[in-house]
């Protein structure tokens, strides 16, 4: 009882109070400008906006409030303006205040309020007034958000009122950054403007590129007898020649073949149109039209029909019947030309101060080269992660085609198999972190049994037939491939990652990486330190080695070559397995998976150079590097970068036969 | 001895041409237009289309299994080879119904008029109207023709000079041949590489001039056509590995430095080879894809250039009928078991669906026929028939 009372005094206080101070005035000036409430336009909202304003800050934040929400009623007899409460069948009207109660309508004799949009944002431009000095955090933060959306010149005094009073630090901030955005908008001061531009350099925030460009920008194609020298020219145009740059300046046609700004031919039908020529260019489509128009038997103007057959022709024609008074004359491609060379276009800054649009394009122009070099980091980081992907498709390849010389053409299959268990395994185990960490070593374990199998079974038949080996292994990768799909369907299956994978490390409004690429970064690394171990620091890889350069001396030696091919082959399918479950993290998992990397990751290992894993790395980090820079040449087509790519590596194969670190001594001679 | 090998060589063309000749005009005499009907046009384009695969399957067999390269891109030759045959059969027929349309047109069509209107037709999927500089040719048959030997022929040439040159050879060969056949597949799926990216081309199945004889007229020719030409290569083939620069070439296959020692330059007699069946393979697609109706970029991509290794390796490399029997034994199969006309094996529990376990069954048929019987069927037949000496 005593809470509820508590909260009716606080209610009473903080709303109704000084609304009923001032209520009667404010009443008052409701009832005078009643019409123009109820039926609000743009136009006509202004003066109730500008006068509302002389009443006291919480009894107009709150009318604005309840107006912009579309919360205001009106009685229609009376054409008083009031607030509503809905019953089941009539609505009890109550005054501004929301105390006082007025009496109770049927629905027919209420009407709601409706301000149009273009209302709805002059009554906002205003609300942010009161809005903005709110002794709420939350209420002021949002005032601050709508501000952003849409800024008008009034907008400046009340920004710098704000700043003046911010006490939250960060609020303060941004605050700041958009009042200077205010004033390069709307303030008459340069000097402000020039300074707040300087300030901006080296600041690659995309709002401030965006108030940059914004400040440059300029108006249509103009054009006169000379360029105007009280104008602020933003540039020259030649028509059928220079494009226009973001920035307002333009350019000659580049590399990409960008659009020109204006043909010649639109570039004449300007000077039509502004009455500087005054002969109508006729279009192709025109002159036919015309042409068609007074076909007399089989002839036109004289010509017959079937001779009209090219343009020459086709004009002479057109000209017999402009001699004949039947057409307007034809402008022929020379005197367009012509005409338009003796006018000059160009177009001219909104901003009237070239001070201001040099010191703008100068801050652009260094943020821009900031930007540039963002740019090129991203790039480095996109290759970088290509790279491991190339690298964690290709690492078991290092070890079953480098090290055993063997063509694995199934090595695809089992990293498609990896990615397939660790689908499994999530079906098993909602918690997707915990399914991995199951998914990783049973991945291995699949793999490598699949592999063991594959050795004992087929490949231990062909290790003096390579080529033999590439086919039988094919044969295994098409079966494999068909009975995954028989199995799973021909539909991608997801394979989340845990939700600490998702998101991103965001450096800078350009750049920032995935945490899925750096965890693929790392577990590319952890692969190579892995098997770099084996190979030089473990039992096993001594063995292998010593099997793989000289199988006869090695079993001479007490080492089992059968016991040491198996297991290796089967190490090298298992971390095929593992890389098919990180492939499959940021791929869809089909039954085509492995197929997609095949190809590249043989390359991948040539490349590198057989027979060695900082081969593979090498490799991997050219393929990788090389795709994503040419990619970035045209960015639009993967395709031909792939391409590209490929067709450089033929070339370098031809170069460099044994590829980036080639075997030295007798271990190369195969 | 001579004469007992004259004789042989003698015996075997001979009973080839019959055997080919006999089946063409059984064919003929079963089909729609000059028979009772009993084989439908559209397996006649079958038997047709596999005729045209054991013409590319010969030229991999000499490739391969008489010149020892492992190429994985000469069905890359072959589909280019029903490219430049579909530009010009899309060209002119598209050509031929825009002049149609025209003559409802007051004016007759100008040139730019001509070639846009055209360019819509063909370009309009994606998103052009322009056709692109390499069309250049393609209102023109005869040239498009030299095209169809030509454009395989550079780039087999290119491609073999610069890797016989460096001698990468064996699975490296191989590897770089799919890399080949992989970069021209993925620029031939681009929008802007001026075929259609993948769409492809298609309606080549109408042949612009003989339209109006038909479907079922037109399809006999092709397999005619196919047929002789198969014919003719086997015959190619046949005397040119019997004879010596064949010997060369095997002993290439069987110890390449053997034979650099004793003079030869090795990278001449490979890349003419190379070349050779480049040329055939595209030829052999030229006559495919019309009968085919459509060619697309998947048909270029690698996997199928394995499958053309797979099918000779199943007939059996290094005999010339080897790879006819084992493309058109295992191409038949493949479209009889895929195509849902083969029973399916209930087991109970599971029914086999054999046009989702055929793919299966031919992995690892393909695996026991490589590990147990290196010449393919007909080694199997001879280990069985042909006692050893």
């Amino acid at each position: 009882m005593k809470i509820k009372f508590y909260i009716i005094f606080l209610y009473a206080f903080f709303i109704n109070l000084p609304a009923v101070a001032h209520h009667d005035e404010f009443n008052i000036f409701l009832i005078e400008n009643s019409e123009n409430i109820i039926k609000s336009s743009a136009k006509t909202v202004d003066s109730i906006l500008r006068d509302i304003q002389s009443f006291d800050d919480e009894i107009v934040s709150r009318f604005l409030e309840l107006w912009k929400s579309k919360s205001l009623y009106y009685i229609k007899d009376t054409k008083q303006v009031v607030l509503v409460n809905e019953n089941e069948e009539t609505l009890d009207a109550l005054e501004i205040d929301g105390l006082t109660r007025i009496g109770n309508y049927s629905k027919k004799e209420i009407k709601k309020i409706k301000p149009n949009s273009g209302v709805r944002a002059k009554i906002d431009s205003i609300l942010v007034k009161y809005q903005i000095s709110n002794s709420d955090i939350n209420v002021r933060q949002k005032s601050i958000e709508s501000l952003k959306r849409n800024i008008q010149p009034e907008h400046l005094e009340v920004l710098q009122d704000a700043y003046i009073n911010e006490s939250d630090a960060e609020l303060k901030t941004v605050i700041d950054r958009l009042l200077k955005f205010a004033i390069i908008k709307y303030s008459d001061s340069n000097d402000k403007k020039l300074e707040i531009i300087e300030s901006f350099k080296g600041d690659t925030a995309i709002e401030i590129r965006a108030s940059l460009n914004q400040l440059l920008n300029s108006s249509e194609v103009k054009v006169g007898i000379s360029v105007p020298n009280n104008k602020n020219i933003a540039r020259v145009i030649v028509p059928g020649f220079t494009i226009k740059n973001s920035n307002g300046t333009s350019d000659t046609t580049n590399f990409f073949n960008e659009d020109v700004e204006i043909s010649i031919n639109d570039a004449y039908d300007k000077l039509y149109a502004g009455n500087l020529v005054y002969k109508k260019r006729i279009t192709q489509e025109e002159l036919k039209k015309i042409l068609e128009q007074n076909i007399s038997g089989d002839t036109i103007g004289g010509y017959s029909i079937s001779s009209l057959d090219n343009e020459q022709s086709r004009i002479a024609a057109y000209n017999k019947l402009v001699e004949n008074n039947l057409a307007p004359p034809f402008i022929s491609e020379n005197k367009i030309n012509e005409e338009v060379n003796k006018f000059i276009f160009y177009s001219i800054y909104n901003e009237t101060s070239s001070e201001v649009t040099n010191a703008a394009l100068n801050t652009l122009a260094s943020i821009n080269f900031r930007v540039q070099i963002y740019k090129y980091i991203d790039l480095l980081i996109d290759g970088l992660s290509l790279a491991s992907i190339y690298f964690l498709g290709a690492i078991g390849l290092a070890i079953t085609f480098g090290v055993m010389r063997v063509i694995n053409m199934a090595h695809g299959e089992f990293i498609m198999m990896g990615a397939y268990t660790g689908y499994v395994v999530q079906q098993f185990i909602s918690n997707h972190t915990l399914s991995l960490l199951v998914a990783l070593p049973l991945a291995f374990i699949i793999t490598f049994i699949a592999g063991v199998i594959m050795e004992r079974l087929v490949i231990r038949h062909l290790y003096r037939k390579p080529l033999d080996t590439l086919l039988a292994t094919f044969g295994i990768s098409i079966a494999l491939q068909q009975i995954a799909k028989n199995i799973f369907g021909t539909q991608a299956r997801p394979l989340t990652s845990p939700s600490w994978l998702d998101g991103s490390l965001s450096l800078s409004d350009d750049l920032s990486i995935s945490y899925i690429r750096i965890a693929i970064f790392i577990l590319s690394l952890i692969f190579l330190g892995l098997l770099l171990f084996v190979m030089n620091r473990t039992r096993l890889g001594l063995e292998t080695r010593a099997v793989t350069q000289n199988p006869v001396m090695a079993s001479n030696m007490g080492i089992n070559p059968e016991r040491i091919n198996m297991f290796t082959f089967g190490f090298g399918s298992g971390i095929a397995g593992i890389a098919g479950i990180a492939i499959g993290l940021f791929s869809k998992v089909t039954s085509e998976l492995g197929s997609e990397y095949i190809v590249q990751s043989f390359m991948t290992v040539v490349v590198g150079g057989v027979g060695n894993i900082w081969g593979t790395l090498a490799g991997a980090s050219l393929i990788g590097f090389l795709q994503k820079f040419i990619e970035w040449f045209n960015p639009s087509n993967t395709l031909a970068a792939q391409t590209y790519m490929i067709i450089f590596i033929i070339l370098f194969i031809q170069f460099r036969p044994k590829g980036i670190v080639a075997l030295k001594g007798r271990a190369a001679d195969d | 001895m001579t004469n007992s090998i004259n004789d042989l060589l003698a015996r075997h063309t001979l009973i080839f041409t019959i055997v080919v000749i006999i089946f063409s005009l059984f064919i003929t005499f079963f089909s729609e237009p000059y028979g009772n009907g009993l084989i439908s046009t559209s397996f006649v384009k079958t038997l047709g289309k596999t005729v045209c695969l054991c013409i590319i399957a010969l030229a991999m067999d000499v490739v391969w299994g008489y010149c020892g390269i492992l190429s994985l891109g000469h069905f890359a030759f072959f589909g280019l080879g029903g490219y430049m045959i579909g530009m010009w059969l899309m060209y002119e027929r598209t050509a031929i119904i825009v002049q149609e349309a025209a003559t409802n047109e007051l004016l007759p069509l100008t040139e730019t008029e001509l070639s846009n209107a055209i360019g819509n037709q063909i370009f309009g999927v994606v998103g052009g109207y322009e056709i692109p500089s390499i069309w250049m040719f393609a209102d023109s048959l005869g040239l498009q023709l030299i095209l169809v030997i030509a454009v395989p022929g550079i780039l087999a040439f290119i491609f073999g000079w610069l890797a016989f040159r460096s001698r990468v050879t064996g699975v490296y060969l191989s590897i770089l041949t799919q890399a080949l056949t992989l970069a021209l597949s993925l620029y031939l799926f681009q929008n802007d590489s001026g075929l259609r990216g993948n769409n492809g081309l298609s309606g080549l199945q109408n042949i612009p001039g003989i339209e109006y004889l038909g479907q079922e007229v037109i399809s006999i020719g092709f397999f005619w056509a196919s047929c002789i030409f198969l014919i003719s290569i086997f015959l190619l083939f046949h005397s040119l590995m019997k004879s010596k620069f064949g010997l060369i070439i095997t002993s290439i296959r069987d110890n390449e430095t053997r034979v650099r020692f004793l003079g030869y330059n090795v990278e001449i007699y490979k890349l003419f080879i190379f070349v050779l069946t480049a040329i055939i393979s595209s030829i052999a697609g030229a006559l495919y894809y019309p009968q085919a109706g459509i060619i697309n970029p998947a048909e270029l991509a690698p996997i199928a250039s394995i499958y053309l290794a797979v099918w000779v390796a199943i007939g059996g490399r290094g005999k010339l009928y080897g790879a006819i029997i084992g493309a058109a034994f295992v191409s038949l199969f493949s479209s009889w078991f895929t195509g849902g006309q083969a029973p399916d094996i209930p087991l109970g529990i599971f029914t086999i669906e054999w046009v989702n376990w055929w793919t299966v069954l031919l992995g690892f048929g393909f695996v026991l026929i490589t590990i147990f019987s290196e010449n393919g069927i007909i080694g199997f037949l001879r280990n069985i028939f042909v006692k050893e000496k």
